[in-house]
């Protein structure tokens, strides 16, 4: 378990960027992130004799094949890259105060796009520039997706949480009729895409099943910290997400920065899409939606919108994820436990902090 | 094709779309509710589900489809409790604890189902329509609107109820106030926390009304992910009213019509996939907002938890 929280803690630590990171500051940071997730544990273990299962019998499948058995890391690390691009994509937005909650409809059709056109393109190219081309190609579908809501937001002022939930559902079925009557593979009974051969897909690392899709994520998530905190742009779009009425008055573009904010979010999350075809699926079946954006969206916030912190909560779902779904298998719980061990782990992070915030404050009082 | 409009088609197409309507109604109503008070209700699908699944247990083992209203209503207001406590007593942050919310239940009842009815999948006998006399013998109209369950006709009512609520009491006002400027109301004497915990409660319940509503009645039975984003639709609703409960009404019956007709094509046996229907509302709506977009009249202070004395 230690292993899975020290990125980020020691990221957070790292983004008290006045560089007072005590060794003591590192440990509580530590103990903050580990003793909830144990609490969660041990919560979530209880409804778990509730039903009937043995929960340590349960943990143990989750930790050993999430986390310990070379395949299950290497599964766990696989799930990451998608999940990276979308921390990415949210933090973005998030810090720059838009609600792009659409994530899961961009990232579809980012998904489908990419499918579609990744097993044409490796046909009449060189297989790098293919996937490239399909990578932007994905972009480009999910930025086009999110230019309804930007530009009602930035010129209408219309609040974009309904209109990217209302895209997300239109994205949905849009990817879901793409699927079943523009791009379905003739050569299966199944509706779904063509399918990219392995060998077509992006390259794995090394000798393990990990695919490379976790590096792009993980530059891009460093990528969009850097800026968010280093760079004049990214303060722009924080004056912007702290204050739209100060951002005008201090003379800045408050609609074009609005679109660019929606565009990379929406370009991100459909690069997730994409790497999550290119890089692992290979295809996308119908009605296919892993629905990532409703579990990152949490993450995202625990991890204050911080880049590194987001990497270390992106890991902790993964292996949650992997490992909740092989104990699942073998345990005969059906797989929504998964979503309940979740749920309360972020619930009882968001309550940790808040009583870590109000012992901080009394401390100073 | 004739076949699809004839009058019985068409009036059970109707009363299908009532039917799908209702959950969509009190959930966009309950939105509204927690929404002019400032609380942005994400949890809403949580609490549908928990409906759902308590309503249908209750109306299952007691064998009483009104005991089944009052245990989904009671499971949804539990679910608000947790939401109030923690996002409006202690002023999490709304949107993580929502989606939390959303997430354990969606795995909670899934798990309970699966231990429960997953080898039996039981269903519930036809809901007892109250047929209203004279109106419902109106061709088409009278059978798709005026023969459904009690509930419905009280939902509709909620509406105009809630109304009332918003423009004419002072509970309605200090909603409003909680959510435009709480501090106003707190130096009015009025707790903020307090009246925001009523309005999340009172989410809490009209959801989980609709989810039972949409398991007895509409479905008969409960299988995992039974609410399939209504809760998600009922914030869109919300928002796009305005503040205004007719205009969930509309937004309602507008996606009740689509949904239904989803399931009559599939009846037809007509060729489209049903993705293609079910992009309908949100297309008009979309489409409406472009045409006639114009600032969203949210309240001020959604989404802010209210902490007294701060800056």
């Amino acid at each position: 378990m230690s292993i899975d929280t020290a990125p980020s803690a020691s990221a957070t630590a790292l983004d008290a960027t006045s560089g007072a990171a005590t060794r003591r500051d590192i440990l509580r940071r530590l103990l903050m992130t580990l003793g909830p997730i144990l609490v969660a544990l041990v919560i979530a273990g209880c409804i778990l004799l509730a039903v009937g299962v043995d929960p340590l019998a349960y943990y143990g499948y989750v930790l050993e094949k999430g986390l310990f058995s070379p395949l299950g890391i290497q599964q766990t690390l696989t799930r990451m890259a998608p999940l990276l691009f979308l921390a990415a994509g949210l933090i973005v937005a998030f810090r720059a105060g838009m609600w792009n909650l659409g994530g899961d409809g961009q990232f579809l059709l980012g998904a489908v796009t990419a499918a579609a056109s990744a097993p044409v393109l490796v046909e009449i190219m060189p297989a790098w520039l293919a996937l490239f081309c399909s990578f932007l190609i994905a972009m480009v579908v999910a930025v086009v997706w999110s230019l309804v809501p930007a530009l009602l937001r930035a010129y209408q002022g219309v609040n974009e949480i309904i209109t990217t939930l209302m895209m997300t559902f239109l994205g949905t079925s849009l990817a879901n009729v793409l699927v079943k009557l523009a791009f379905r593979d003739p050569g299966t009974t199944v509706p779904q895409t063509r399918t990219l051969p392995v060998e077509d897909r992006l390259p794995r690392l090394f000798e393990t099943t990990i695919t490379s899709g976790l590096l792009l994520g993980l530059a891009a998530i460093i990528i969009v910290h850097l800026v968010m905190t280093r760079t004049a742009f990214g303060l722009k779009l924080r004056i912007v997400g702290a204050n739209p009425r100060a951002a005008v008055h201090s003379g800045l573009g408050v609609p074009g920065l609005t679109v660019a904010v929606f565009a990379i979010s929406a370009g991100l999350a459909g690069l997730a899409g994409a790497v999550d075809i290119i890089g692992v699926q290979g295809n996308v079946r119908a009605d296919w939606n892993p629905a990532y954006g409703l579990a990152v969206i949490p993450a995202v916030f625990l991890a204050r919108m911080n880049g590194f912190a987001a990497i270390g909560f992106v890991f902790l779902l993964s292996v949650l994820s992997i490992g909740g779904e092989s104990a699942a298998r073998r345990l005969d719980v059906p797989n929504h436990f998964t979503l309940v061990l979740v749920s309360i782990v972020l619930i009882v992070l968001a309550l940790a902090e808040y009583f870590d915030h109000r012992f901080n404050q009394s401390r100073k009082a | 094709m004739t076949g699809l409009f004839s009058e019985v088609f068409l009036s059970a197409l109707l009363f299908g779309a009532v039917t799908a309507a209702i959950p969509l109604l009190l959930a966009g109503l309950g939105e509204q509710i927690s929404e002019k008070a400032g609380v942005l209700n994400i949890g809403i699908e949580g609490m549908m589900l928990a409906g759902a699944y308590l309503g249908f247990v209750g109306a299952f083992y007691s064998g009483s489809l009104w005991l089944g209203f009052l245990t989904g209503a009671a499971g949804g207001a539990a679910v608000a409790l947790v939401m109030a406590l923690l996002c409006v007593r202690i002023g999490l942050n709304q949107i993580v604890i929502g989606i939390a919310l959303t997430l354990g239940l969606e795995g909670l009842t899934a798990l309970l189902h699966h231990f429960q009815f997953s080898r039996s999948y039981p269903r519930l006998p036809a809901a007892d329509a109250t047929v209203i006399p004279l109106l419902s013998d109106i061709p088409v109209i009278g059978p798709a609107f005026f023969k459904h369950h009690l509930i419905a006709y009280l939902a509709v009512a909620l509406v105009f109820g809630m109304g009332y609520l918003y423009r004419r009491t002072q509970l309605g006002l200090n909603l409003q106030a909680a959510g435009d400027k709480p501090a106003a109301l707190d130096v009015a004497g009025i707790d903020v926390i307090r009246t925001r915990t009523i309005a999340v409660l009172a989410t809490g319940t009209l959801a989980g009304l609709g989810g039972a509503y949409l398991a007895n009645v509409g479905a008969g039975l409960f299988i995992p992910f039974i609410t399939n984003g209504a809760g998600f639709l009922g914030i869109v609703l919300a928002m796009l009213a305005r503040g205004r409960p007719v205009w969930v009404l509309f937004g309602a019956l507008l996606f009740g019509v689509c949904l239904s007709l989803t399931t009559a094509m599939q009846v037809a046996g007509i060729n489209i996939p049903t993705d293609v229907i079910q992009m309908l509302p949100f297309l008009a709506v979309m489409i409406m907002l472009v045409l006639f977009g114009r600032r969203a009249s949210l309240p001020a202070a959604l989404g802010i938890p209210y902490e007294r004395g701060a800056r």
